[in-house]
């Protein structure tokens, strides 16, 4: 078996005496797509934040093809190919869509070519990302034209500009309309089959059954289950700590 | 526009206000235009790290004093090399010295552009006001170490005595103008320098930060380094905005050069013109300065930092984003269906 694309080890982290994390481990194959589910609180959103180094994990290590991240600034890991939507979407304000999307263009893509990339190349390419999502007529419009919802596609479609080898999409659905979630997945297979592996976190069963090939369950920090779909909603301990005893 | 046009045209816009200002033939014209195109430097400058990035600088007055005492001290040098320096560095600084004013800027250019870098290094992982603070923090500081530099005056102060005229090729002009025509040059360079951050990948860096640092981080834009960046550019334009200034003043002591006016002025004049572009504290710098100058001689030098005051009240109430969000706001509220 070759080594996985991702591997977290160990991982901890805890805000004063709250223990957020409590030694998780958890390995992402390469080309997988895994399901992160838990109560809210439950610690989902401290783990990728612990992965793409917007905190530091105070215990453990994560591991991403095979190089030891810890202390590597979260930028660093972006160049390496990790992408993250965040779950609160953070657009940056003052700068249109189409810009929004250039800041991981020239600064994760194309980060190794000459200081000035033709405008019109970018523009292109992000007016083609924004059509992903279908953002495509509001590429000259700032974020604050945009209803929540499409404020959640841009963090997705920001997130994939980077042109990450694994990418997290945190809650990226909630809200969305049922023809809008099947339209999301839809388009995360389809990153997907071109190599591309996904971490969903949602709390949408239909759609994380429907994405995942394995679903890791986190309660209070703990991982509690982690296998098959089928096997982890039928998982006596996963059912209690989601409808109580 | 490619830049070296901007640059041409900025060159040709300045050339034509000295020629309309030695057309005038008012020596007073010169002395009041020199202090608004300070500003002009100090805004654009300020706006570099404040505007692009969203990291408010208090400490501007620092900068601007870097520059001054620089100029001082190698001005003082430049007098006695033979009694600082040991015998076979004072021979061969002789024929160098004293520096001319451009020379002395692009000293205090650089000194101040290493204060910026290290200043950046020590408080840029503080955010908001936290790194305000700092910066207030490094200019008492600064302040106190000049204080008790005995070479460039103490609390004594310095006289620089400016000669009277320069030969400029073959026409003399009087030194006002000169220094005037310097600070109008260092000012098209600023703006110049300013445009092209905004329209390259470091300015689309910068905005990323000042609108969400985390999300910028997340999308690969390396923070620190390019905040670094921004310091140390802006530093190093505020330092040579002070650089001739003792040229000018003729007088130079810490208390008036660290001084409230500086630091305040490079603050609202790109927060009532606009923050976002270079126009913004172009805009600003004219119009405050201006005023503050027409104030100067009609009613009382003392009623400047109350101009100042009562107008960025009056902006942050009415225009928060200046006098370019304004245009900016119309402009988009137009573009709307």
């Amino acid at each position: 078996m070759t080594a996985p694309l991702l591997e977290i080890k160990a991982v901890g982290k805890r805000f004063g005496g709250f223990v957020a994390l409590d030694g998780i481990d958890l390995d992402v194959a390469q080309g997988e797509r895994l399901g992160l589910i838990g109560p809210n609180g439950s610690g989902k959103s401290t783990l990728v934040n612990c992965i793409c180094g917007t905190l530091n994990n105070e215990t453990g290590t994560v591991r991403f093809e095979g190089r030891a991240l810890d202390g590597l600034p979260a930028n660093r890991r972006t160049h390496l190919g990790l992408a993250r939507s965040f779950q609160l979407p953070r657009p940056f304000m003052s700068l249109s869509l189409a810009d929004n999307l250039r800041i991981p263009l020239i600064y994760a893509v194309r980060r190794r070519s000459p200081l000035l990339v033709p405008p019109q190349e970018l523009e292109a390419r992000a007016v083609e990302l924004l059509r992903m999502v279908g953002l495509d007529a509001k590429a000259r419009r700032l974020p604050r034209d945009l209803t929540q919802v499409e404020m959640r596609k841009l963090e997705l479609v920001r997130a994939m500009a980077a042109e990450p080898k694994l990418l997290i999409a945190d809650e990226v659905m909630a809200g969305l309309s049922h023809s809008e979630i099947e339209d999301i997945i839809q388009l995360l297979l389809r990153l997907n089959a071109q190599g591309i592996s996904i971490i969903l976190i949602e709390h949408i069963m239909r759609a994380v059954m429907s994405f995942s090939q394995r679903i890791a369950v986190l309660v209070s920090g703990r991982k509690i289950a982690d296998g098959k779909p089928d096997e982890v909603v039928n998982n006596p301990s996963v059912v209690s700590a989601y409808l109580g005893q | 526009m490619r830049s070296w046009l901007f640059f041409c045209i900025a060159l040709s816009i300045g050339a034509l206000v000295f020629a309309f200002a030695l057309f005038l033939r008012s020596d007073y014209l010169f002395f009041a235009g020199y202090v608004v195109l300070q500003f002009v430097v100090l805004a654009t400058a300020w706006n570099i790290l404040g505007g692009y990035c969203g990291y408010v600088n208090f400490g501007s007055a620092a900068f601007f004093a870097i520059g001054v005492y620089t100029s001082v001290a190698l001005t003082k040098l430049g007098a006695n090399p033979g009694r600082y320096l040991p015998e076979f560095l004072a021979g061969g600084l002789k024929s160098l010295l004293p520096l001319p004013i451009p020379a002395l800027q692009l000293m205090a250019g650089i000194i101040a552009g290493f204060i910026g870098l290290g200043m950046g290094y020590l408080t840029l992982r503080l955010r908001g006001v936290f790194f305000a603070i700092a910066t207030l923090a490094m200019a008492v500081v600064l302040q106190t170490l000049i204080i008790n530099w005995d070479f460039v005056g103490g609390s004594r102060g310095a006289y620089i005595v400016r000669p009277a005229n320069l030969a400029l090729g073959p026409l003399t002009i009087s030194y006002i103008e000169y220094l005037f025509l310097v600070m109008l040059l260092l000012a098209v360079i600023a703006l110049t320098v300013a445009r092209l951050i905004e329209r390259s990948r470091l300015g689309y860096g910068f905005a990323s930060i000042r609108d969400d640092e985390l999300a910028a981080e997340a999308c690969g834009v390396p923070t620190l380094r390019l905040k670094l960046i921004a310091t140390t550019i802006s530093g190093a334009l505020m330092g040579m905005a002070g650089a001739p200034f003792p040229y000018y003043i003729g007088y130079v002591e810490p208390a008036a050069t660290f001084g409230l006016p500086y630091a305040v002025n490079s603050i609202a004049m790109p927060m009532i013109g606009g923050t976002t572009s270079w126009p913004g504290p172009l805009l600003g710098a004219i119009l405050l300065g201006s005023l503050q100058q027409i104030a100067t001689v009609t009613i009382s030098s003392a009623v400047n930092l109350l101009i100042v005051g009562v107008l960025l009240v009056g902006f942050v109430v009415i225009a928060p984003k200046g006098i370019l969000g304004l245009i900016q706001d119309w402009r988009h509220a137009r573009a709307k269906p």
